[in-house]
């Protein structure tokens, strides 16, 4: 048994269906790099998993616990914890006040206000201001704390590094690092190579809703041919 | 002119106590409360039954009060299986209760507009820079004035103000904390129709307790939460002040035109900012 089994998980939108039956499992305290080319379901894929897009059947099992079909707020307290594509944060809620919110149904362990902060120093220079006055980087930040603060055992993380400077995906990259060395089991989709790759134990590639390759990540890099006809990069 | 002032000040307030429920509501749920305004009347009719000593006004605030919160948390779970419908879905449940609710409002207390009196020693007029003014509203208008703060200071300085402000937001970021949406709606539903029975209580000395008062308080704050911007409590406050002189002023310079003139105000501001004073820029939830 491993630790999250997804299996013939299909779901999508009013529009039309985006994953096709998607299997993928999931050792306890792995990090997954999930890559594909835009467009292929990779953000459907991580919404489905935290509730927030509807399963429409398959079934998605966390320890043995059955989430398709809970409400995301069930979800979030059976461990699951999100970073999304855009950051999300809340433009009219203050750092401090976003700590706490996020920590308020806690499950209890390592991650504290006060750890956190000690990992993310910048947010404790700011916490006084509102998100919405905060830097990209910033609020992503802020939003890996969010996600951090509720102790999860898993982390969704899409696209951390968007748009943001090549110090502060060194920073993420570090905060993954930290997560993993915490026994947290992570999947991390990324258009940025170098930090996937960086991370990752393994990389999984999706192609029009469903995963078609999946190496340990030492293996995938060895491999430039098969980067190159599923993703398109050198 | 100094009166008219006055009056806009104390509508103002009544206006903002009676719409920064349904501009939360609706900024953070999607759901338009048009039961909204049978609250308030609810609330006046309670008025005209107890009102005149201090101890029954003092009882219908408190019947008020607790009558609201059981009705805003009923509406909150009524609303709840259209979760998934349309706002218009929605807004007709809501409105079929307002019907429901104004026809059982006639048959308990007719057809004829009730007067609700001030509380005693409230009751006469006091002299204001020279004009005399009623007592009661210009105690309405330090009392509005209080709540107001109260309730700003809540949504925009406390923990749980921060948890309304984030669901407003972006809801579904709040369900991945593993807070349940529909507890923190069914809080703000009860909390903003307590409010809104009250104000019905506190606005009965002006006007009155008649069938129609409903539809024509709820057009108000409909127009208070247009102008202020859905779910800001800031834009609420500046809608309601601003519709309260807009009204009183209206009515004294061109009586005739009154209700024309609330709705040039509705659409300049529309015109020029079309999500509200305060609205925020774009919704980022994508349902
Ligand atoms: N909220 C939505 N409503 C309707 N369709 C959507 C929605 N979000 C995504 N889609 C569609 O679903 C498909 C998969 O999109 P998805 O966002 O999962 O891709 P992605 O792999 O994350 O892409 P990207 O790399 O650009 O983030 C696309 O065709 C997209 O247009
Ligand atoms: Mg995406």
């Amino acid at each position: 048994m491993s630790f999250l089994e997804v299996s013939g998980l299909v779901s999508g939108y009013d529009r039309g269906t985006v994953l096709h039956g998607l299997d993928l499992d999931l050792d306890a305290g792995a990090v997954l790099g999930l890559l594909g080319r835009n467009g292929v379901g990779k953000s459907t894929l991580i919404m489905t998993l935290a509730g927030l897009v509807p399963v429409s059947s398959g079934s998605i099992r966390l320890h043995d616990v059955e989430l398709a079909g809970k409400r995301p707020d069930q979800i979030a307290r059976a461990g699951v914890a999100l970073v999304p594509q855009g950051r999300r944060v809340w433009a009219t809620v203050t750092v401090a006040e976003h700590l706490a919110l996020s920590s308020s149904r806690s499950r209890g362990g390592t991650w504290t206000v006060d750890s956190v902060l000690d990992l993310l120093p910048r947010l404790a220079e700011r916490r006084r201001h509102y998100a919405g006055q905060l830097s990209g980087g910033e609020q992503q930040m802020l939003a890996v704390a969010r996600a951090l603060l509720t102790n999860p055992r898993l982390v969704l993380l899409d696209e951390p590094s968007d748009g943001l400077a090549p110090a502060i995906v060194d920073q993420i990259a570090g905060v993954v690092t930290t997560m993993r060395a915490e026994g947290v089991t992570v999947v991390l989709v990324e258009q940025d190579l170098h930090l996937a790759f960086g991370v990752a134990d393994e990389i999984a590639v999706m192609e029009k809703g469903a995963l078609v390759h999946r190496a340990p990540t030492a293996q995938f890099r060895r491999d430039p041919d098969t980067a190159h006809r599923l993703l398109g990069v050198a | 002119m100094l009166v008219s002032v006055l009056n806009g000040f104390a509508i103002g307030f009544l206006l903002f106590i009676l719409a920064v429920g349904l501009s939360i509501v609706f900024g953070m749920m999607d759901v338009l409360n048009l039961a909204h305004g049978a609250l308030f009347l609810g609330g006046a009719y309670l008025g005209a039954t107890f009102a005149g000593s201090w101890g029954g006004f003092l009882a219908a605030l408190g019947l008020a009060a607790v009558g609201g919160l059981a009705a805003g948390a009923l509406l909150s779970l009524m609303t709840e299986p259209l979760r998934r419908r349309s706002h218009l879905d929605q807004a007709l449940l809501t409105l079929g209760v307002a019907f429901v609710v104004a026809e059982l409002l006639i048959i308990a207390f007719g057809d004829d507009p009730l007067s609700v009196s001030a509380p005693p020693a409230l009751d006469g007029s006091v002299s204001v820079l020279g004009a005399t003014y009623p007592a009661y509203r210009l105690v309405l208008i330090g009392v509005g004035a209080v709540l107001a703060l109260a309730v700003y200071l809540v949504v925009e300085r406390t923990r749980v103000g921060a948890l309304v402000r984030a669901t407003v937001a972006d809801r579904e970021m709040v369900a991945t904390l593993g807070i349940d949406n529909r507890l923190v709606k069914a809080a703000v539903f009860a909390v903003g129709s307590l409010l809104a029975a009250t104000a019905g209580v506190l606005g009965g000395p002006i006007y009155g307790a008649r069938p129609g008062l409903d539809a024509t308080v709820l057009i108000l704050a409909l127009v208070v939460v247009v102008i202020g911007g859905l779910g800001s409590v800031r834009g609420a406050l500046v809608g309601a002040l601003v519709i309260g002189q807009v009204d009183t002023l209206g009515r004294v310079l061109l009586p005739e035109l009154a209700s024309f003139v609330l709705f040039a105000a509705l659409a300049l501001v529309l015109v020029l900012r079309p999500r509200g004073l305060f609205g925020s820029p774009a919704s980022v939830s994508t349902r």
